[in-house]
């Protein structure tokens, strides 16, 4: 039969190498189990290996994090495993970062399954839980005994593709992913329950927390307009007509870079709207509703502007996640730099 | 004011030669539901299909759902005021509801807001309707006609042949009746002097062309925050007149069947006081939206609220809506709770809001629309599937050749629908 073979990750401290005074170790690895991979093997059982361990010093990990990666990567590469553990490191702060780190590059570079754990003040936590399953372990090594077997339960689940149930289920931090359930109730009765304990004054518990938003403050103003290239981005969906890159008309997963060289406005017959979030009929008749090519030529001939560039970029808005919206913007702004653009006029919809 | 809900159970509708309901079976005259859409002088030509619970049905892209209804009264006014009869104040008196029929209005695309109905496969679970039995009025307009026209034409088909569907209801028996009552203000607190007194504020979806609602014929961006009575929302003073994504669409049927209202009568002596209605808009000016939470603000107040349920309708920018709502409420010493949906993303990590405000501290979630769904193939389809991959949730790839389909949960109507309907909920993982 077919066993699964895991690469554990631990520090010099669980490797019995020595505390703080060899904690500038560079990796190692050494086959099979080292320390607390005998909890690990044992966990997982009949069908899993443990092939290789990797030992790292916290802080030589901590001020070479890619460089110590890259070895790792390198390191483990040929044992070719299925998963990847690392710790846990309970409330060991730099060992924590260090195993939250690892198994997030590993996780993503191999494409197999990363976990790890930690106890809940460990700053590792609040640094990865988005991108990795962290089991919840007590503050000290007293916990390993319980904290491993937690981890190989996860780790299995995640090796055979079994449902992942929620964090209070399985153990895990919660990584802030909303999954949907059918509740009991339908919502609107909740909302009375929620309403009556809220006026009662006894405690009571939203079933959202309100998200958290990044405020970017803006740049200080353009000093000379007339001397400056400027760029148009918008979120209002125009795209050429027949929408060559299939633009969502919602929740947007692209954008478009398009020309607008040599126009002098934005013609319906070279333009469209694929917005899903407005009334687009007037957009369809009229793109410079969105895109203000028309009168941004026309204060280009002025020299009330320096430049427009000759291209737009482009994506829809409407129910576009940030984190779509932020990878966007930091891909484009890469051309925008390099085109020696400004100023950009933002259009929304 | 006090509204009899006479509810007729329908276990199944079948073409007849005449319109009408026997032993729990809607029949319905093809012809005649023909002949009425195609009153409307916008509209070329009209089809008549059958979906029923069960069925291997796709049904798409649907514009709006309403349940047939009829005022059996005299003198109460009629279904549907200002936008099919005359305006006249509704509410009172008797109502029969034609319960587990619909009429579905659904063909050629208004915009990229309108979406799915499976009757059975792992997608109806989503959707009230599939356990509906549904009248299907495809349509299809007139060469040339403007989006606008076509909206309009469309509803008014819907209403009407939900309205000549209802009236099959005028004699028949119902096999429960409801009553449902709420005093003058004054009044309404002495009946139940020791239980806190609660409001409903119903934001109605008013961002504009296709995405509109209607009170008594008025368009809702129209109109600043005023009191309703819950009953008159049971006789369609209320029209869905918007093409708002489609998870989030509050249809006319929801309107007839709003979920907050139901409920908050259900509790109404036991441990709430149920007061009334709030209703405000979504208008998509800074100043409106400021004027509108000031006035739902000083209403909450005035009414003497200890509470409120705030709805929206839409995702996005009415969010700032609701949070504005929220401040406002909240800071008049009212308490609140929220029901929305949630847009986090295909992978469900960014925020679901647009916007967020610290008075929002007790919020129900009606599910998450961005998660992908599989819909298998179905054996018939009502309508098309022409537009799926440009429909709100449809992606490049959605559509595949054997007829199946992988697009986002929003794709499918009322399935996140933000007023507490349904028993989908999100959590975090």
């Amino acid at each position: 039969m077919k066993k699964y073979k895991v690469v554990h990750y631990i520090n010099q401290f669980f490797a019995s190498i020595g505390g703080e005074e060899m904690a500038d170790i560079p990796p190692e690895i050494r086959p099979g189990i080292v320390g607390p991979g005998l909890a690990l093997q044992n966990g997982l059982g009949e069908g899993y290996e443990v092939v290789a361990t990797i030992i790292c010093g916290d802080n030589f990990f901590g001020s070479n994090m890619k460089e110590a990666t890259e070895t790792i990567l390198a390191m483990i590469a040929p044992y070719e495993p299925d998963l990847f553990v690392a710790g846990p490191a309970f409330n060991a702060g730099r060992y924590g970062v260090a195993c939250g780190a690892v198994s997030k590059e590993i996780g993503e570079r191999l494409e197999i399954p990363a976990i790890t754990g930690m106890y809940s003040e460990n700053p590792g936590v609040d640094m990865f839980r988005k991108d990795l399953h962290i089991i919840q372990t007590a503050n000290s090594a007293a916990d390993m005994r319980k904290a491993m077997p937690k981890i190989c339960k996860l780790a299995k689940k995640m090796l055979s593709g079994e449902e992942i149930l929620s964090p209070e289920e399985e153990g895990y931090f919660e990584r802030g992913i909303r999954v949907n359930y059918f509740n009991e109730e339908r919502g609107s009765a909740r909302a009375i329950d929620l309403l009556v304990e809220k006026m009662a004054g006894r405690p009571y518990e939203t079933e959202y927390p309100m998200p958290e938003f990044d405020r970017v403050p803006p740049n200080p103003p353009v000093e000379d307009i007339s001397k400056v290239k400027i760029a148009i981005v918008t979120s209002g969906g125009i795209v050429p007509q027949g929408n060559p890159d299939r633009i969502e008309s919602s929740s947007a997963t692209k954008y478009g870079v398009y020309s607008i060289a040599d126009m002098k406005t934005m013609s319906k017959d070279d333009f469209m709207t694929v917005h899903g979030g407005y009334d687009r009929q007037f957009v369809l008749e009229n793109p410079n509703l969105v895109i203000p090519l028309d009168v941004l030529r026309e204060m280009e001939d002025e020299g009330v502007i320096g430049e427009l560039a000759d291209y737009f970029v482009t994506t829809t808005g409407t129910g576009t996640a940030v984190g779509s919206a932020k990878r966007f913007g930091q891909e484009f702004t890469k051309k925008l730099l390099e085109d020696q653009i400004g100023a950009v006029i933002l259009t929304s919809t | 004011m006090k509204l009899e809900l006479g509810k007729i159970n329908i276990k199944d509708v079948q073409f007849g030669p005449e319109t009408k309901v026997e032993q729990g079976v809607l029949y319905v005259n093809e012809e005649e539901v023909i002949r009425i859409a195609k009153l409307d002088d916008r509209i070329l030509d009209a089809k008549v299909e059958l979906a029923r619970p069960g069925e291997s049905v796709r049904i798409a892209p649907v514009k709006d759902v309403i349940e047939p209804r009829v005022k059996v009264s005299r003198g109460d006014g009629a279904i549907f005021p200002g936008m099919l009869n005359k305006v006249k104040q509704v509410g009172s008196g008797r109502t029969h509801a034609l319960v587990g029929a619909t009429v579905i209005t659904c063909g050629r695309i208004v915009g990229f807001q309108e979406g799915l109905i499976d009757m059975s496969g792992p997608a109806a679970k989503y959707v009230p309707f599939s356990q509906t039995n549904n009248v299907c009025v495809v349509i299809e307009p007139v060469e040339g006609l403007t989006t606008h026209d076509y909206e309009a034409a469309g509803r008014m088909v819907g209403l009407r042949v939900a309205a000549y569907i209802g009236e099959a209801g005028r004699d028949a028996t119902p096999d429960e009746i409801k009553v449902y009552e709420t005093k003058p203000i004054v009044e309404q607190i002495q009946q139940y002097p020791d239980l806190p007194k609660v409001g409903y504020i119903h934001m109605l979806q008013s961002q504009g062309l296709l995405h509109d609602t209607y009170y008594y014929g008025v368009d809702a961006k129209q109109m600043v925050p005023t009191f309703m009575y819950p009953t008159e929302i049971m006789d369609g003073a209320i029209v869905s007149g918007n093409c708002v994504a489609p998870c989030d669409k509050v249809t006319t049927f929801h309107h007839f069947n709003n979920p907050v209202i139901a409920d908050l009568y259900e509790r109404h002596g036991v441990d709430i006081n149920f007061i009334g209605v709030i209703l405000t808009n979504e208008n998509v000016f800074l100043a409106d939206k400021e004027r509108s939470s000031d006035m739902v603000a000083k209403l909450c107040q005035f009414l003497c609220l200890d509470g409120v349920i705030i709805t929206e309708e839409g995702y996005g920018n009415p969010d700032t809506d609701l949070m504005m709502n929220c401040k406002k409420v909240s800071q008049a010493g009212v308490k609140v709770v929220l029901i929305t949906d949630e847009f986090p993303g295909k992978d469900g990590k960014s925020q679901s809001l647009a916007d967020a405000v610290d008075e929002a501290d007790a919020l129900v979630s009606c599910g998450n629309g961005n998660e992908i769904i599989h819909f298998p193939p179905m054996e018939r389809l009502i309508g098309t599937l022409d537009f799926i991959e440009s429909m709100i949730g449809g992606y490049e790839g959605s559509l595949k050749e054997d007829g199946s389909i992988d697009a986002e949960l929003q794709i499918v109507i009322a399935s996140t629908i933000a007023n507490g309907y349904n028993k989908l909920a999100a959590k975090g993982y």
